[in-house]
């Protein structure tokens, strides 16, 4: 009777290169966002009253709500991490959670602020917009530009810790594949010798998957924890942007 | 005929062999193998090139005579377009680094793979979903983009030619290129072999991983440009519009401050290559090799710095214009510091004239030329008179094409017997690098007197006068083409019928050249612990 | 867990309550009338906010310096590619 050893979970396991690698992603982002920022610089640096005037037609409250709503979500996306570094599951999840719902707060807020603007004619491409003067329409341009390009990303990064949430409100599992070439018998012990199944795969089946989860283990929990930070940097940059966001588009004096 | 190594090792081409067609196929479109994938993008990108060697000959064809001659102007618009995206986005900037980045820098430092090799097959699923774009925009709706394959604003907003299809293909093939960059810097950070310290690694590898910082901090730009012109064409975002305030010289800062820092992610790997393959068949270590490696760094840094070359007569500043000519004249400079040294390296050693180093001594040659021109074309009274003229198509060609595109070929020739197991017989590729050569320089040699004497590019028709240029240019062309087919077909055919290769068929002192032809799934029975330089050989300095 | 740096969720909540304090800064300078000082006061404010997420929630601070240099080099082209694009745009 040969028996089958379950292979060793990982070789390369390399947390901070695997963190490393996601920072290099964010670099990506930052100059993304750096080529709308430079519009931005020019635009605002030619028509220095008119940016000033729409960016008092935007309501500062609104933006400093949204504001503190990205910064909590931050704060409560490093507490799930925190907890999960504890060994706190639930925690973790509870703290994610709440940093799904501040994320889709920030959505629902901006949508209102979109509709107000766009309810008063005030959207690219409207006829009111040509009304107005050069600089106005260069600083609707860019609102609804950048605003809508932050968005899209706060929509993918909703979409990141969803699964990360999902993945996290269950046991961490591998499945583990073995061939059962022709006619075998099958039994599962476990290391103290307690037979845990027994069954025969008749000629048809000519493989086998076992999936193994895990409550404990250390290396499984420790890749976790990495994938989790490293959803986390994601996140925290989509706010790093907004942090810049604001004052330059509310705050214009 | 079997692949297996000595020893019975399974190569990587046949692991999943016997159990069927599809498990065979999903073997190949799930692989994981940085071997394979660099084989997928071999395939796919090679593809690509010929639909783009075919769009050049058509125009060429068309050029050869004044007036109509088989296509109408807008189907001209479009081929050039179409020919440049192609070209550029789907076979020079993937090229090197997709296809002998994959394969070769994880063996080259050591490593089994790449750091990701689940993002590395999420790069190709990349690319070729960006190739699929591309093609749709040929034939869907408003038809083929004809807007030359720098999307200038404000006609890439007006025309009704599928633009937005095209730009968006440019915006997923750029998360290609991403994804690549980030793999291998990671890669070269954090899986070096034991002893492989940063001044052990082959020169290919400082290259490559030059080229991926550029990957990764150019290619954002391009990314949000385009998506800008997505905006403008889809939702009248009019950031560009000058009725409303905008200004269309942004659009072309956006454009080039990618598209520069672009070229030398296409001529980065090509030198990688080259340093590679000089010291192989001279039989004796490289010449210079921090000086190399450290202007490899130097060309991605300057190649920042420069991009308003590309927009002189745009009508960008006084200003800005002699600081982005005087910092051109800049960027020579480790360009020549490495030829310099590839020559030195020549000088005094046992010369192999394989077909491998003949294309590399073609890319010299080549390079030169086209680096020379670009100097002449940074000097800003030259450049009023011969911007958007054939001088600039040749030049761009001598080095992308006579550069990149000689040195791709010199790689495939030098890395084909590991790759696949096999040797190319020699005496066809002499034949084939013959017509390369001559119809390249008859081709687009004439072009830059062509545009020296004033022909427009992008241009359907011109003057009689110009006709004695465009004849021996499109016949050139055709020389050219032979040429090509002569290399493609021998290298095709050695893939089935090439004698069995060696490990090391060339006497090479990288890593590559001490594991089987070809080599297995993961590369090394024991990882191998380094002690010298890349290119040292028993009896010679130790670099 | 050695790989995984434990810091006291007191220090989050510092850090947390230090952005809010700057918000209401930014915001209250906004108010301001500083002529010219009002642009570089945001974004020094908001680099503040910034670095404090950075360094704290994405644990750069922590992190190797490669991290540093990484960010460092990305932060240097955004610069260059600013300089270069206003010596075209205030000098024309």
């Amino acid at each position: 009777m040969t028996a089958v050893a379950i292979p060793h979970i990982e070789e390369h396991h390399d947390p901070e290169g695997s963190r490393f690698g996601m920072w290099l992603f964010l670099l990506t982002e930052i100059l993304l966002f750096a080529g709308i920022f430079l519009l931005y610089a020019v635009y605002r640096y030619q028509f220095p009253e008119d940016f000033h005037y729409g960016a008092t037609t935007l309501h500062t409250l609104v933006g400093a709500i949204n504001t503190i709503i990205l910064l909590t979500s931050s704060l409560t996306m490093v507490l799930s991490i925190a907890k999960l570094v504890r060994g706190d599951r639930k925690g973790a999840v509870v703290m994610l959670g709440a940093t799904i719902a501040l994320g889709l707060s920030f959505l629902v807020v901006k949508i209102f602020e979109w509709g107000d603007k766009i309810g008063h004619g005030l959207f690219p491409g409207s006829e009111e917009l040509m009304e107005h003067t050069a600089g106005e329409n260069m600083f609707y341009g860019l609102y609804f530009g950048m605003t809508g390009l932050h968005a899209l990303h706060v929509i993918v990064g909703l979409g990141v810790l969803a699964v990360m949430l999902y993945r996290l409100a269950r046991k961490p599992r591998m499945t583990v594949r073995l061939p059962a070439p022709g006619n075998v018998a099958l039994s599962l012990a476990s290391g103290d010798g307690r037979k845990l199944w027994d069954g025969t795969a008749d000629a048809d089946v000519d493989g086998v998957e076992v999936s193994l989860t895990y409550s404990k283990n250390e290396e499984m929990l420790d890749k976790e924890v990495t994938r989790l930070e490293n959803a986390g940097l994601y996140w925290h940059l989509v706010d790093v942007i907004w942090i810049f966001l604001f004052p330059f588009l509310y705050l214009i004096t | 005929m079997s692949h297996d190594a000595p020893g019975g090792v399974v190569s990587y081409l046949d692991a999943g062999k016997g159990a069927g067609f599809w498990p065979w196929l999903k073997s190949w479109i799930f692989t994981v193998d940085h071997k394979r994938i660099g084989i997928l993008y071999l395939v796919t990108i090679m593809s690509f090139f010929a639909i783009g060697v075919l769009l050049g000959i058509t125009m060429r064809l068309e050029l050869i005579a004044p007036g109509k001659t088989i296509i109408g102007p807008d189907t001209y618009n479009s081929l050039f377009t179409v020919h440049g995206v192609i070209m550029i986005f789907l076979f020079i900037i993937p090229g090197l680094p997709a296809i002998f980045g994959n394969f070769f820098l994880p063996i080259q430092i050591g490593a089994r793979d790449v750091f990701f090799p689940r993002i590395n097959l999420l790069s190709w699923y990349c690319y070729v979903v960006g190739a699929i774009l591309a093609v749709v925009s040929l034939f869907a709706g408003g038809g083929a983009p004809d807007t030359g394959w720098t999307f200038y604003v404000p006609y890439a907003v007006r025309t009704t030619t599928n633009v937005t299809v095209a730009v968006f293909a440019a915006f997923v093939l750029g998360f290609s290129s991403i994804l690549t960059g980030l793999n291998f810097v990671t890669t070269v950070h954090r899986m070096r072999t034991k002893g492989m310290t940063w001044f052990r690694m082959p020169l290919n590898v400082w290259s490559l991983y030059a080229t991926a910082w550029i990957q990764l901090l150019a290619t954002p730009i391009i990314a949000v440009t385009l998506i800008l012109v997505m905006l403008e064409r889809m939702f009248n975002l009019g950031l560009f519009d000058p009725a409303r305030g905008g200004d269309p010289i942004l659009y072309q800062h956006l454009f080039w401050i990618y598209s520069h820092p672009a070229v030398y992610i296409m001529i980065l790997p090509a030198m990688g290559v080259v340093s590679e393959i000089i010291p192989t068949f001279s039989h004796k270590t490289i010449f210079g090799y921090r000086a190399i490696a450290m202007s490899s760094l130097a060309i991605a840094f300057l190649g920042y710095l420069v991009w308003g070359h590309h927009m002189f007569t745009s009508g960008m500043g006084d200003t800005s214009r002699w600081i982005f000519s005087l910092l051109t004249f800049l960027v020579a400079i480790p360009s020549a510091i490495k030829v310099f040294n590839w020559v030195a390296t020549l000088y005094k050693g046992s010369v192999q004239m394989e077909p491998a180093l003949l294309f590399v001594f073609g890319f010299i040659f080549l390079f030169s030329i086209g680096g020379l021109t670009g100097m002449m074309q940074s000097a800003l009274a030259v450049n009023i008179h011969v911007h958007d003229t054939y001088f600039i198509v040749g030049h761009f060609h001598y080095v992308m094409f006579g550069g990149t595109g000689f040195g791709l070929i010199a790689a495939v020739l030098y890395w084909f017997p590991k790759m696949f197991g096999r040797m190319i017989p020699r005496k066809p590729l002499y034949i084939g690098f013959g017509f390369m050569f001559v119809g390249f320089n008859l081709l687009y040699f004439t072009m830059l007197i062509l545009g020296w004497q004033g022909m427009p590019r992008r241009y359907y028709d011109y003057v009689p006068e110009f006709t004695t240029g465009h004849v021996i240019a499109t016949v050139g062309s055709w020389i050219l083409v032979a040429g090509l087919l002569i290399v493609a077909h021998t290298v095709l055919k050695a893939v089935i019928k090439g004698e069995p290769a060696p490990a090391d068929p060339w006497g090479g002192t990288t890593l590559e050249w001490k594991i089987p032809s070809p080599p297995p799934h993961e590369n090394f029975v024991e990882l191998p612990v380094i002690e010298a330089g890349p290119y040292h050989r028993p009896g010679g300095k130790t670099p | 867990m050695e790989e995984h740096t434990r810091i006291p969720y007191s220090k989050y909540l510092m850090v947390w309550f230090a952005l809010v304090l700057f918000t209401g800064v930014t915001i209250m300078v906004a108010g301001l009338q500083v002529g010219g000082w009002s642009t570089f006061a945001a974004i020094f404010i908001a680099a503040i906010k910034g670095t404090l997420v950075l360094f704290y929630f994405m644990h750069l601070r922590y992190e190797s310096g490669l991290f540093k240099l990484a960010l460092t080099v990305a932060m240097l082209t955004l610069a260059v590619i600013m300089a270069l694009t206003f010596a075209d745009v205030s000098f024309r």
